[in-house]
């Protein structure tokens, strides 16, 4: 029994934080990894052992970490499915491809949970951080078979909430996203046994 | 998917189509095929098979795009399938039941717009839900119309992300800016991929059109981290084409053919020991370290120690390390009973450059983790600690390129993949790392000067630059004495002149086009000159006052030029994709040339004339000639 205490335990939140922590690496990979923005507006920072890359610029920052803060929530009440940053052609509005995350709720430790009277998972951070170290690696290298984004582009994150949810102020409705002659790509998954993390890229494939 | 396994079991027993409707991807159906093949048949069937597999896998993978996206709905609404399908016997096979539109949409590292000698591509497997398409496409095709026209019309309309569950989906009305005006992506130079003319030649004395040899290399693998050509320092070729190891004597012509592993295993690396003798070790797919001695063709040990394939040899006098696909590092001491002295963890994933410094005091080894990591000696041995003394993850791509600086001890440098484009110095002694050459671009050369007074780096980003020495150092200052940004497109080719100090040739890519030929002392540009093609290699001929250029598309030839004044001497052809790699052999005589083609070329285009020495005088003329360039910029 002593044994399970110091165990490491992640909560409900703290598996939400990971998540989100995961998106917030791996959105601006992707802006950097895609080519979409100059490099000179990224900084390099170190996590899960390795040097990844992150926007400088103010907005942007502001624009994922905000998008973030109200994802989080939305993952500790169960209501979003699946996250889809999209990268759009400026000029024609085109959406030329589109990362999809998808959101697994999982029971975690049973055991466990009982004991402490909410649900946590016991599953070690040093692992859950492997795991999302290989999809990290996966993202950057993906530039190696995916098309060149030879226009001026954009990028816009899509949160999929189940139909019950509220919407909050200064968030609206979207139209679905299409691509057409669309190519995925399944990445790794990673979990905390609280939450399973898959990640897709979905693009357009040109003739 | 107990279900699926089960219907297949049951689809398979009712045709009678013979092996390939057991389905496409078992490995172990590759492998059985592979070892009942007899041996003397197996180039032709080996390539058949791969074929049906590779055209399974295109299918397969685009089957898991869609049946994702499908599979609830088409997987139930046909469950009625496999006991209709009992009845029906001599239906097509699964392979040729192709989905539509299969060849627009090929699997993502063969699409045609993006750069085809990708750093890699991991697809997930335990995320592509392999039974459930092979179930899909081990129906019959009548009952899996149903499924194709679901398949086509989705892709048809494209991606529609809401139709799979009821959902809001929701965005944030503040938007993220978009690029600047007028920024282009940076990437555009790992894409760029254009035909050019062909050109005329200008010969002024006789050199072999024709390649004096051409080692044809059929089953050569494709693999971007295998290390399958080694040339001793007694000038012996050895190569690696598929299961066998053939050794080419560069004086005699002579092949040999040293092994043929058993079944479908492969060899995965060659490595000659230092010093001249002649032995080999060979890493192979079976994840063993073979040690032969090449002048008698005799096996001397087979040693073990590794879960996955060894794709990267290194010796320090008598030590052998191996790396695997396991990311271990194994020591193995050839001499003794007990060979594996140490295994080393090294890397998560696998080891693809493992590189013992001059002195022997240092390994370094640089994985597909991205990280470089330097080993100490183990005391008083000769292989490393199971600890390493640093680790570096500064790199953003798999580690490729190493190289210990000749001259001066624990000066390493190591070169980053597509996704990172940095070139990095470290003194392993202190640990730190000396200079970041950040291009910000793919680092795709770099060379000492032979004196050791300068670095010369080509980058992705199209520019050439020059480190000094630091001052009384033997690593690069951290500023750049000269960046020339002349060439248009990224520099691959570098090569330093061995006979007039300062003087380096450069090569730029297919955007660029043109040999440039510099001197470092005073950032002169001596002499520029347009190809007509992409320079992939150049190397400097010892004899003659000459340089021989690679070349990619169109022609895939070799041009050598007369130097200073950079005339066509003579085009050597024969390549039919472009020539990734140039080789100057030990005497200086010949051009060992590989190509994209799977093949090597020897190239005998430097032969000395016997009547004559003409070195020493055209190496004066050289010199003057340089120098009046020099006076007149």
């Amino acid at each position: 029994m002593s044994q399970q205490q110091t165990k490491n335990s992640i909560t409900l939140k703290g598996s939400a934080q990971i998540i989100c922590e995961y998106l917030r690496f791996a959105i601006n990979s992707v802006l950097f990894q895609r080519g979409l923005y100059p490099p000179e507006s990224f900084k390099a920072e170190q996590e899960y052992g390795l040097t990844l890359l992150i926007s400088e610029d103010p907005l942007i920052k502001g624009f994922i970490s905000d998008i973030l803060r109200k994802s989080e929530e939305w993952i500790l009440k169960k209501e979003v499915k699946k996250l889809s940053l999209v990268i759009i052609n400026v000029s024609n509005k085109e959406v030329l491809e589109c990362w999809d995350f998808n959101v697994q709720y999982e029971e975690g430790d049973v055991v466990l949970s009982k004991e402490k009277n909410e649900k946590v998972s016991s599953k070690d951070l040093k692992k859950i951080q492997l795991e999302i170290r290989d999809v990290m690696l996966q993202v950057a290298a993906t530039i190696s078979y995916l098309p060149l984004l030879d226009c001026r582009c954009s990028f816009d994150i899509y949160v999929h909430a189940n139909p019950e949810c509220n919407i909050p102020e200064k968030w609206m409705e979207a139209a679905p996203i299409s691509i057409t002659n669309a190519q995925n790509v399944q990445l790794k998954s990673f979990s905390t046994n609280l939450h399973k993390m898959d990640t897709v890229v979905t693009y357009k494939l040109m003739d | 998917m107990a279900q699926f396994n089960y219907l297949n079991e049951i689809n398979s027993l009712a045709t009678m189509d013979g092996p390939i409707t057991r389905g496409p991807l078992q490995r172990w159906i590759k492998k059985s095929n592979n070892e009942n093949i007899n041996p003397s048949l197996s180039s032709s069937l080996k390539n058949i098979s791969n074929a049906n597999i590779s055209s399974c896998n295109q299918s397969l993978q685009k089957l898991s795009i869609t049946a994702n996206q499908s599979c609830n709905n088409s997987a139930l609404s046909n469950s009625k399938t496999p006991t209709r399908n009992e009845n029906k016997k001599g239906k097509k096979t699964p392979c040729k039941t192709k989905s539509p539109g299969r060849s627009t949409t090929p699997t993502p590292n063969k699409a045609s717009k993006t750069p085809n000698k990708a750093d890699r591509f991991i697809p997930s497997r335990s995320n592509s839900n392999y039974d459930l398409c092979h179930y899909m496409m081990s129906r019959d095709e009548e009952k899996s119309e149903e499924a194709v026209s679901q398949i086509a019309a989705s892709e048809a309309i494209g991606r529609v992300l809401t139709d799979t569950e009821p959902g809001r989906l929701l965005q944030y009305t503040c938007k993220a800016p978009a690029a600047p005006e007028g920024y282009q992506n940076r990437l555009r130079v790992v894409y760029s991929q254009a035909k050019v003319p062909s050109t005329v030649k200008n010969n002024t004395r006789y050199i072999p059109q024709a390649p004096e040899r051409i080692l044809d290399a059929p089953d050569i693998l494709d693999d971007y981290y295998l290390n399958l050509v080694d040339w001793s320092p007694s000038n012996v070729v050895a190569v690696a084409l598929g299961n066998a190891v053939y050794l080419w004597n560069a004086g005699t012509g002579q092949i040999d053919q040293l092994l043929t592993l058993e079944g479908s295993e492969t060899v995965s690396s060659v490595s000659w020991v230092q010093g001249g003798s002649p032995h080999l070790a060979v890493g192979t797919s079976s994840s063993t370290v073979e040690l032969w001695d090449c002048s008698k063709i005799k096996r001397l040990r087979l040693m073990d120690g590794h879960s996955g394939r060894v794709g990267a040899l290194a010796w320090n006098m008598y030590i052998l390390s191996s790396g695997g696909r396991d990311g271990n590092i194994v020591h193995h001491d050839v001499r003794q009973r007990d060979h594996a002295l140490a295994t080393v963890y090294a890397h998560t994933r696998e080891v693809c450059a493992l590189k013992w410094s001059l002195d022997g005091k240092y390994l370094a080894s640089g994985g597909n983790d991205n990280l470089l990591n330097i080993w100490p000696l183990a005391e008083g041995q000769h292989y490393s600690q199971p600890q390493y003394l640093y680790s570096f993850n500064q790199h953003l791509a798999a580690v490729k390129g190493l190289a210990w600086c000749p001259w001066s001890a624990g000066v390493l440098a190591s070169g980053g993949g597509t996704a990172d484009r940095t070139i990095r110095i470290w003194n392993v002694s202190t640990g730190t790392n000396l200079n970041t050459v950040d291009t910000k671009s793919q680092v795709c050369a770099l060379k000492w000067s032979l004196d050791g007074k300068y670095l010369a780096s080509g980058g992705n980003d199209n520019l050439l630059n020059i480190w000094p020495l630091a001052e009384g150092q033997h690593y690069s200052q951290p500023q750049y004495l000269y960046s020339f940004n002349q060439h248009l497109a990224a520099v691959k080719g570098l090569a330093w002149c061995p006979w007039s100090a300062g003087v380096l040739a450069s090569g730029g890519g297919t955007a660029d086009r043109t040999i440039r030929i510099w001197n470092v002392s005073t950032g002169t540009n001596l002499n520029t000159v347009d190809t007509k093609s992409q320079v992939c290699s150049i190397v400097w001929s010892t004899h003659y006052k000459e340089l021989i250029s690679g070349h990619g598309y169109a022609n895939n030839q070799l041009i050598i030029w007369k130097y200073p004044t950079m005339t066509r001497v003579a085009e050597l052809s024969g390549h039919v994709a472009r020539v990734l790699h140039l080789a100057l052999s030990p005497d200086g005589t010949s051009v060992l040339s590989a190509g994209a083609d799977e093949t090597l070329r020897l190239w005998k285009c430097f032969m000395l004339d016997p009547s004559k020495k003409k070195g020493p005088t055209d190496s004066k003329a050289a010199k003057s000639l340089l120098n009046m360039n020099s006076l007149i910029r």
